[in-house]
């Protein structure tokens, strides 16, 4: 992949993505959701899409809202109900959004295993559960595993801190969880970041995601949210 | 299934979920890595000396996370598995998900602590989802957890609002694990499960044998 471009605007950062595209979404609740590419992707108008994300939306912005505007046909997640999953639970109920749950050790790892160019891996997560239905078990040194496939995207939409002008990356503190997983896991990974400095201004020891994963870069305005009714 | 009749008595009474909390705090050995479930086992942060050197994993990307975060220490990019605005301590570390699921399976977690529906005598785990079809179905990361850690307790009341029994020779919810639980902490007593069957650790504020009689388990 070419280096990383830096666009000017959120709705160039999304431009051409296409209907029943698979988008990786990244943040966990609100902490590193990537608000603006979002609200890109509703102006933009791709449909019939099929989200992974760890949630399925929280309150009435980022990827709630994207549901909300009726784009989603299917949503990947380990935890879709929550106190604030309203838009989620009203479409689930209502039959028009398909979910499928994914233990989310197993959603990280299954993006980790497409980002690294592995086939398959037998993982002990869920053996004897109803989320083993339909996958092979297989006994090793003793212990039960289940057969785990990737999950790659088309796209992955992401948040971090801070990018360098050649797409390197870091983040802050809980808001990393997905993104440096899905930025190896999509074919075209799109980040939004509250600032972007010149290549030499990130300490190399530091930097989260090499550049090298990452194709386009926004800088926008941060915005932050807590989760309404989080106990 | 047996069980050795333990029949002391070490409180006087049901504990509370803070009595509860504290007991399990008491537990947990000095120094260990440790990940507390979303809800009542939080209380056990609270709970835990200043001097234990206890280590908390959060499942969202973090280790040695401090306290609940309040007014001004607010930060949204802080939180922990539950979502709740928490703090950071000395000597934290961040990282991403497939990393921090990676130290449940991979053994280096030492104890989780989760709520439970039910928990078998032999140690199986039913705690993610009541399986009716109104209930929309949210694992998290409670089947990671229960197979990740090296020791898996369950911290819930005894019995339903309507007095069925949560610890049950037979989980009758979906499975999260298969005999993944080692011990269970609840307001009437505790218990080891697991391949043994279930054994009565002590009990509060009721016999042992009282216990065993309701719950169904034969004392040897």
């Amino acid at each position: 992949m070419s280096r990383a471009e830096i666009l000017e605007s959120t709705d160039a950062a999304v431009a051409g993505i296409e209907d029943e595209s698979t988008i990786l979404v990244g943040g966990f609740g609100l902490a590193g959701m990537p608000f603006d590419l979002i609200d890109a992707l509703i102006r933009q108008g791709a449909k019939d899409l099929t989200i992974v994300s760890n949630n399925a939306g929280n309150g009435d912005v980022g990827l709630a809202a994207l549901l909300a505007a009726g784009r989603v046909r299917k949503v990947l997640c380990s935890f879709p109900r929550q106190a604030d999953s309203w838009v989620f639970d009203g479409l689930y109920r209502a039959g028009k959004i398909e979910l499928e749950v994914v233990p989310q050790g197993n959603l990280a790892e299954r993006m980790r295993a497409a980002g690294a160019g592995i086939g398959a891996f037998y993982c002990p997560t869920a053996v004897g559960t109803p989320l083993a239905e339909g996958k092979e078990e297989r006994e090793i040194d003793g212990r039960k595993y289940l057969l785990e496939y990737p999950i790659k995207g088309d796209y992955a939409l992401i948040g971090a801190h801070i990018a360098d002008a050649l797409g390197n990356l870091v983040y802050r503190k809980t808001a990393r969880n997905f993104g440096p997983v899905m930025a190896t896991a999509a074919t075209t990974t799109i980040v939004q970041v509250d600032e972007v400095v010149e290549p030499g201004k990130l300490d190399p020891e530091a930097v989260v995601t090499p550049s090298i994963y990452v194709d386009r870069i926004v800088q926008v305005e941060a915005r932050h949210y807590t989760v309404q009714g989080a106990r | 299934m047996t069980t050795t009749p333990s029949d002391q008595v070490r409180a006087d009474h049901q504990l509370s979920m803070d009595e509860l909390a504290a007991v399990i705090a008491r537990d947990i050995p000095a120094g260990s890595f440790v990940n507390l479930g979303i809800g009542q086992p939080t209380r056990i942060a609270d709970h835990l000396p200043a001097d234990s050197g206890v280590v908390l994993h959060t499942e969202n990307g973090m280790l040695n996370m401090g306290p609940k975060a309040e007014g001004d220490a607010v930060d949204p990019d802080l939180t922990n598995a539950g979502k709740v605005p928490v703090t950071e301590l000395p000597g934290a570390a961040y990282f991403h998900h497939a990393d921090s699921f990676a130290k449940m399976r991979g053994g280096h977690l030492d104890v989780c602590v989760l709520g439970a529906y039910q928990v078998a005598f032999d140690g199986d785990l039913a705690n993610w989802t009541t399986g009716k079809p109104e209930d929309i179905p949210a694992v998290g990361g409670a089947m990671d957890l229960a197979i990740g850690a090296k020791d898996v307790y369950v911290m819930m009341t005894l019995f339903t609002r309507s007095g069925e029994p949560k610890l049950v020779p037979r989980c009758g919810y979906p499975l999260t694990g298969v005999g993944c639980v080692s011990r269970v902490y609840t307001d009437h007593g505790v218990f080891d499960v697991g391949p043994d069957g279930v054994r009565i650790r002590e009990t509060y504020g009721v016999s042992a044998h009282e216990i065993a009689e309701r719950l169904g388990i034969q004392l040897s």
